[in-house]
C-alpha cells in the first residue's frame, strides 16, 4: 500500500514551525509514509520528526495566501506550521489527516521500523508468563499454570497461559468462563508473599435479572480461601451501576451464593466518562485567560483529579484487605479490562517493592495490562484533541500512570524509576515506533506476529543508556508496603504531562540536575575515600612497621 | 525554665480528625503559658504542647459518648480536638484558656516570661544581630541622591514610621513635614529599596488626603524629588495597590489617590489587591476547606476556588512583578501605597524586593527584608495577629500572604532560595507565638523589647535546619531578578502550612531531608578524604626508609589513617520519619 497515494505534496519549502519554548524555525517540510519532518535548510538537521500516529487532530487557518496548520498531538503538544501557498497547505493538511488516521494496524510504523540500536535482550521474551509462574512456584504450590486458553477460544482477551488454583481443572474453567463477562474467569493477579493472600481479577458474573448461578465459579474462588477465612470482592462500580448491569446480562455475586465473600462497591468511572474528563482537563490547562477562578473551576469540572482519587482509594482498599486484613481479594468491574486493571496494578505498586523497579514495572505493565487484555489500540486511538466522536477511546492507562506518579511524589525515594519513565510509557502507549502497545489482546498480538515483525519497547528501554536516563537518583530499596495518602491536598496535577507544553520546565530541570549533582558528587567522594583506604591498607601490610599504633 | 502548673485533667481524649482509631487518651495540663497533653500509653511519652498565645479560638461542642468536646484552633493552623470526661472540667479548661489566650496587656505576653538559658549580655547581642543600616549601605546608601533623614527621630512626623528614613537628597525638612501632613497617618513617601545598578527606587507611603480636589505643594515637590533622584528616568510610577473602587470611595472621606494632573511626570496605576477584611474572610474560608473531615476532590477544589485565596495571592505577586519590571527593566522609580501603607504596601514592596534582589532570597536577606518592610515600617503585627485581645476586624493574614508568595516562588525556582519551606513556617509560627520580641507591638515607637529574645538570632544560630540543599550562590537561578509565571496553574495550595499538622497527607519521604543528609555526609567525606590523601602522600617515600620516628604528623589533630566511615546511609530519612516537626518545647 501505497502511502504515496495519500501524500499529495511530499515536500514544501519555506515552512515556518512554531513550537512551545523553542525558537521558530524556517525549513523544508517533508511528508513520508509515517513521519512529518521539518528540516532547516542551513545545516540540514531535522528540527522536527513527528510520527503521523502521534497526531490527534489538525486545524487549518488562512490569512491571504499564507496557510497555517495547527497540529495537535496525542502527547498533548501543539505545534503550528506556516505554509506558503494555499494549495500546498491544503494538500499537506489532507495528507496528514489521511496518514494519521490509517485504520489498518499492519500499516503502522512499528512494522516498518528497523532499530538503529543493537538489541541485546529481546523485550518480547523478557516477560513470559511461564517465567513469572516460576517465581510464584518458589513461594507456593497452590497454583497451576493452565493452558486452557492456548488457542484463545475460552477467553479471547486472556493470554494462552493463566495461573489458577491448583485444584480447579480446565473443564471447570471452561464452565466458569461462560459465567463471566468476556469469558474472563477469575485468574491470579498477585500473590502476597508476606501472608499468602492473593488478588484475583475477572469479568463481572453473568447473573442476569433472574440471578443465574454457577457452582463452578463459586468453587473456583472459594478454592483460594483459607479454612474459616472470608475474602473480599471489590466491584469497581457503584451498587446502582452494578444492579443496572443485570438487565444487560451482567450482575454481581450475591451474598446467598457467595457467603464467604464480602462485596464492596467503589465508584470508578467508565471509559467514556474518563475520555470526556481528559478532554476537559487539557482544555483547562490550555486556557489562556489567566483567571484563577476560571482555572480552578475548570480543573474541578474536568473531574480528572476525582478519578485519580477514586482509583487510588480503591487500590488502597484492595491492598489493605490483603496486607492488613489478611484476606484474599477478587477485583472486577464490568469487562474486567479497564478499571479492574487500574486497581490490581496499583495495589501491586503499593504492596510489592519489586513493582517499583524499572524492570519490575515493565513486568507489571506486561502482566496486568498487555497480557491481561487491556485494549490499548482502542483506548489510545485518540487523545484529548480529537474532533471525532469517541468510540472506544479512554485514558485508562494514562490515569494509571498518573496514580503511580502520585505515589512516586509521596514516596520519592522508593521507586527505582523517575517521572520520565512514566511520561515515556504514556507517549509510547499513544504513538510509538515499537510494537509493544499495538493490538488489543494477546490473541491479536499473536495474529499480527508482533514479536516477529516489530521491535519491543522493552528491547530499547532495557539498554544501559536508557536505564541510566530513567533511573531515579534518590532510589533506595524499600521493602515496605507504601500507603499513599488520598486526601485532596495530597493529590497534585501531573504537571509533567498536562502542563508540559504550557510552562517552561527549565528551573525544575535545573533543580533536578542539581539534585543529581549532589548525589553523584557524594558517590564520587565515597569511591575516592574507599580507594585511598585500600591503598593504605596495602601499604600497611607491606610494611608492618607502619601499622597504626 | 519552669512551668507554673495551674491544674490538670485526667482521662482526656485527643481525637484524630481523620481517623477516630488514632485517638489518644492522656492527661491535660494547663500551665501559665502552655496547654500540654501527655499521652497515657506506657513507654511512650508522647506530648503535645500548645502555647496559649497561639490559641486562636475555642469551641465547645455538644456532649458525645466520649465526653465534652473542646476544639482549639491555633494560629499556626493546628486544630486540637479534646474530649473531656466531665462537664465541669471542660468548663474550667474552656474558661481558663479563654482568659490565658487573650492577654490584655503586652506584659502578659509569652516573650516576657520566655527565659532560655542565656545571660543578659548574650541576649543583648541577639538584638544587635539585625542591622538595617547595613542593608541600606549594601544598597549603596546614603549617596548623592538619597540621604538619611533625621526628621522622624522622635516619631514626631509619623508615629508609625521608623526613626531612620531615607529621603531624596533634595527633600528639605519643610517638604517632608508638608508632605506628611497630606498623607494618612503622616506616612510620607520614603525609600524602601534602591537599585544601585540603575538608580531606580521603590518608595512607599500612605494615601494622599486629596479628597475630591485638595492638593499639596510639598507632596508634589516630594514626588518631584523622588523622580529627580533617578537621573536616568523622566517619569515615575505611582502604584495604588487598592481596587479602583475602594480608592474612589476613600475620596469621600477626604483621602484618595494622586491626580495625574497635579503631579508632574507621574504615571498612575491601580492594582486591585483586596483589603484586610476580604483577606481575613478568604483565609477563613480556605481553612474551613482544609479542616473538612474527608472532603471529595470537588469539595476541596470548589472550596479553594470560592475562598478566593489563590486569586489574592496571585494579585499580590502580580503587583510585585509590575514593580519589579518598572525598576529592573524600565529603570523607573515607583511609589507604592494603599490606604495606610502598612499592609498591601508592605506586601508589594517586599515581594518586589524578593524578585529583584538575590540577597533577599538568602536566609539573612529574608530576615532583613521582614525587619525592613514589615517591622520597621509599622506593619501592625499585634493587631493583625491578634497578640492581645482586641478588635477582631483588625486581624488579617497579610504577612501570611507575603510568606506564601515567597513559597510560591520557591516552588517555581527551587534553586533560587537559600532557605527552605521550614524557614518560612518557623517564621510564620513565631510571628504569632509571641515567644520572641520581634513582632510585639504595632510599630517601632510602641515596641518594647526589654528582656525579650530575638527570633532572628535564634534562626541564624540554627540555620543548618533551614538551608535549601539545592541552593548554590553561583547557580544561574540565583542571579539577577526572578521572572515567575503567574498563569493560574502555577499557584498551588500550600499544604505544608495550612495542613501542617495533618501528618497523614504529607509526602512520606522528603527529598530535601535526603539531600541534606547526603550533603552532610559529603562534607564529612571531603574532610577525611583530603587528610587521607595527605597521609598517603607522605607515607610512601617514608615506607621505603622504614624509619618510624620520622613519620610526619598529620595535619589535623586526631587523625589516624583509619578514618571512620560509618554506614551513614542508614541515617538517611526513611519512610515515616521525615516529617518536619516544630514545637515550642522550652529549651
Amino acid at each position: 500500500m501505497e502511502f504515496a497515494e495519500l501524500i499529495k505534496t511530499p515536500r514544501v519549502d519555506g515552512v515556518v514551525l512554531h513550537r512551545p519554548f523553542l525558537p521558530t524555525v524556517e525549513g523544508t517540510l517533508c511528508l513520508t509514509g509515517h513521519h512529518l519532518i521539518l528540516s532547516s535548510r542551513q545545516d540540514n538537521t531535522e528540527e522536527l520528526w513527528l510520527l503521523h500516529s502521534n497526531i490527534d487532530s489538525i486545524e487549518k487557518r488562512f490569512v491571504g495566501s499564507l496557510g497555517s496548520i495547527i497540529v495537535k498531538c496525542k502527547d498533548l503538544r501543539v505545534i503550528q506550521l506556516d505554509i506558503p501557498g494555499m494549495e500546498e497547505c491544503l494538500n499537506i493538511a489532507s495528507s496528514i489527516e489521511a496518514l494519521s488516521t490509517l485504520d489498518s494496524v499492519s500499516l503502522m510504523y512499528p512494522f516498518f521500523y528497523r532499530p538503529m540500536f543493537e538489541v541485546i535482550e529481546d523485550g518480547w521474551n523478557s516477560f513470559l508468563p511461564e517465567d513469572a509462574f516460576k517465581d510464584l512456584e518458589s513461594m507456593t504450590d497452590e497454583w497451576r499454570l493452565s493452558e486452557v486458553n492456548k488457542d484463545f477460544s475460552v477467553c479471547p482477551s486472556y493470554p494462552p497461559l493463566v495461573a489458577v488454583p491448583k485444584d480447579i481443572d480446565d473443564e471447570t474453567l471452561r464452565k466458569v468462563a461462560t459465567f463471566r463477562h468476556g469469558g474472563r474467569f477469575p485468574v491470579l493477579s498477585y500473590y502476597h508473599k508476606k501472608n499468602g493472600m492473593v488478588m484475583m481479577r475477572a469479568g463481572q458474573p453473568l447473573t442476569g435479572t433472574n440471578g443465574r448461578r454457577c457452582k463452578e465459579d463459586e468453587k473456583l474462588i472459594n478454592a483460594t480461601l483459607r479454612p474459616g477465612k472470608r475474602g473480599y470482592i471489590i466491584d469497581t462500580r457503584t451498587i446502582n451501576v452494578a444492579q443496572q448491569a443485570k438487565a444487560r446480562g451482567g450482575g454481581i455475586e450475591s451474598e446467598a451464593n457467595y457467603p464467604q465473600w464480602r462485596r464492596i462497591h467503589k465508584a470508578i468511572e467508565r471509559s467514556n466518562v474518563l475520555q470526556e474528563s481528559l478532554i476537559k482537563l487539557v482544555e483547562a490547562c490550555n486556557d489562556q485567560s489567566h483567571n484563577m477562578d476560571r482555572w480552578l473551576s475548570k480543573l474541578e469540572a474536568s473531574n480528572w483529579q476525582t478519578h485519580v482519587k477514586e482509583i487510588l482509594t480503591t487500590a488502597c482498599l484492595a491492598a489493605q484487605c490483603i496486607d492488613r486484613e489478611g484476606a484474599s481479594v477478587l477485583v472486577h468491574g464490568t469487562e474486567g479490562t479497564d478499571t479492574t486493571l487500574q486497581v490490581t496494578s496499583l495495589a501491586q505498586i503499593i504492596l510489592d517493592p519489586s513493582c517499583r523497579t524499572i524492570r519490575g514495572f515493565q513486568g507489571l505493565v506486561e502482566r496486568e495490562w498487555l497480557q491481561a487484555g487491556h485494549p490499548f489500540q482502542q483506548r489510545c486511538a485518540q487523545s484529548a484533541y480529537s474532533n471525532s466522536k469517541p468510540r472506544q477511546e479512554a485514558p485508562v492507562f494514562l490515569l494509571f500512570l498518573d496514580c503511580v506518579w502520585q505515589i512516586l511524589r509521596q514516596f520519592p525515594c522508593s521507586f527505582e524509576f523517575s517521572e520520565s519513565y512514566l511520561v515515556l510509557l504514556f507517549e509510547h502507549a499513544y504513538a510509538s515506533q515499537f510494537g509493544t502497545f499495538l493490538g488489543n489482546s494477546a490473541a491479536e498480538r499473536a495474529k499480527l506476529s508482533l514479536p516477529e515483525k516489530t521491535v519491543s519497547l522493552w528491547s530499547w528501554v532495557n539498554r544501559h543508556q536508557e536505564i541510566e536516563r530513567l533511573t531515579n537518583p534518590l532510589f533506595e530499596a524499600n521493602s515496605l508496603v507504601i500507603w499513599p495518602s488520598v486526601a485532596p491536598q495530597s493529590l497534585l496535577l501531573w504537571e509533567g504531562v498536562f502542563l508540559r507544553w504550557n510552562r517552561s520546565s527549565k528551573c525544575l530541570d535545573e533543580a533536578y540536575e542539581e539534585m543529581v549533582h549532589i548525589i553523584e558528587y557524594n558517590k564520587e567522594l565515597q569511591n575516592k575515600v574507599n580507594s585511598l583506604r585500600r591503598q593504605l591498607a596495602q601499604l600497611e601490610t607491606e610494611d608492618p612497621l607502619l601499622q597504626t599504633p | 525554665m519552669t512551668l507554673v502548673l495551674l491544674f490538670q485533667v485526667e482521662n482526656v481524649k485527643l481525637l484524630d480528625r481523620v481517623s477516630p482509631r488514632r485517638s489518644r487518651v492522656g492527661t491535660l495540663y494547663l500551665t501559665a503559658t502552655h496547654t500540654i497533653f501527655v499521652e497515657n500509653e506506657a513507654g511512650v511519652r508522647n506530648e503535645t504542647w500548645v502555647l496559649h498565645s497561639l490559641v486562636c479560638s475555642l469551641e465547645k461542642q455538644a456532649a458525645t459518648s466520649s465526653g465534652y468536646p473542646l476544639l482549639i484552633h491555633c494560629k499556626n493552623f493546628q486544630v486540637l480536638h479534646f474530649a473531656i470526661p466531665r462537664e465541669q472540667e471542660c468548663q474550667d479548661v474552656h474558661l481558663s484558656l479563654q482568659r490565658l489566650s487573650q492577654p490584655e496587656s503586652y506584659e502578659e505576653l509569652y516573650c516576657f516570661s520566655y527565659k532560655p538559658n542565656v545571660d543578659d549580655e548574650e541576649r543583648q547581642n541577639e538584638w544587635d544581630f539585625m542591622n538595617l543600616k547595613a542593608d541600606y549601605s549594601r544598597m549603596g546608601l546614603p549617596n548623592a541622591h538619597w540621604k538619611l533623614s533625621p526628621a522622624n527621630r522622635n516619631y514626631k512626623v509619623s508615629d508609625t514610621y521608623p526613626a531612620d528614613l531615607f529621603v531624596p537628597e533634595s527633600a528639605t525638612p519643610p517638604v517632608i513635614v508638608g508632605s506628611s501632613k497630606f498623607r494618612s497617618r503622616g506616612r510620607f513617601p520614603t525609600l524602601s529599596y534602591y537599585s544601585k545598578e540603575n538608580h531606580a527606587a521603590i518608595c512607599r507611603s500612605s494615601q494622599p488626603l486629596s479628597g475630591f480636589s485638595a492638593r499639596c505643594l510639598e507632596d508634589e515637590q516630594m514626588l518631584e524629588a523622588i523622580l529627580r533622584s533617578n537621573p536616568c528616568s523622566d517619569f515615575m510610577y505611582v502604584v495604588d495597590t487598592r481596587p479602583k473602587l475602594n480608592a474612589i470611595a476613600n475620596r469621600a472621606a477626604g483621602k484618595g489617590y494622586e491626580n495625574e494632573d497635579n503631579y508632574s511626570n507621574i504615571k498612575f496605576q491601580f492594582i486591585g489587591i483586596e483589603n484586610i477584611h476580604v483577606m481575613r474572610n478568604s483565609q477563613q474560608k480556605m481553612l474551613e476547606v482544609c479542616e473538612l473531615r474527608s472532603p471529595s476532590m470537588s469539595d476541596f477544589l470548589e472550596g479553594l476556588e470560592s475562598s478566593g485565596w489563590l486569586k489574592h495571592i496571585k494579585a499580590v505577586l502580580d503587583a510585585g512583578i509590575f514593580i519589579t519590571k518598572a525598576v529592573a527593566e524600565e529603570g523607573v522609580s515607583v511609589l507604592v501605597h494603599c490606604s495606610d501603607g502598612w499592609d498591601r504596601t508592605a506586601q508589594v514592596c517586599s515581594v518586589a524586593c524578593v524578585l529583584l534582589d538575590p540577597y533577599y532570597r538568602t536566609l539573612q536577606g529574608l530576615m532583613v527584608l521582614i525587619e525592613k518592610d514589615w517591622i520597621s515600617f509599622g506593619h501592625k503585627f499585634s493587631h493583625r495577629c491578634n497578640h492581645l485581645v482586641g478588635d477582631p476586624k483588625e486581624v488579617s493574614p497579610v504577612i501570611d500572604q507575603f510568606l506564601e508568595c515567597v513559597w510560591q516562588l520557591m516552588e517555581q525556582f527551587p534553586c533560587a532560595f537559600e532557605f527552605n519551606e521550614r524557614f518560612l513556617i518557623t517564621i510564620h509560627s513565631h510571628i504569632y507565638s509571641c515567644q520572641y520580641g520581634n513582632f510585639i507591638g504595632n510599630n517601632q515607637r510602641e515596641r518594647i523589647q526589654l528582656g525579650t529574645h530575638s527570633l532572628w538570632s535564634y534562626l541564624w544560630t540554627n540555620r543548618t535546619d533551614y538551608i535549601n540543599p539545592l541552593y548554590r550562590p553561583d547557580h544561574s537561578q540565583t542571579q539577577g531578578l526572578l521572572r515567575p509565571s503567574t498563569a493560574p496553574y502555577c499557584f498551588k495550595f500550600w499544604r505544608g502550612l495550612y495542613n501542617r499538622f495533618d501528618q497523614g497527607i504529607h509526602p512520606r519521604q522528603s527529598v530535601e531531608d535526603y539531600l541534606r543528609t547526603i550533603q552532610e555526609e559529603t562534607q564529612q567525606l571531603e574532610d577525611p578524604g583530603g587528610r587521607l590523601h595527605w597521609w598517603i602522600h607522605h607515607q610512601q617515600p617514608l615506607s621505603a626508609k622504614s624509619t618510624r620516628q620520622q613519620r610526619p604528623h598529620p595535619p589535623a589533630p586526631g587523625l589516624e589513617p583509619d578514618v571512620h566511615l560509618q554506614p551513614l546511609q542508614q541515617q538517611r530519612p526513611r519512610v515515616g520519619d521525615c516529617r518536619l516537626e516544630l514545637s515550642f518545647t522550652p529549651q
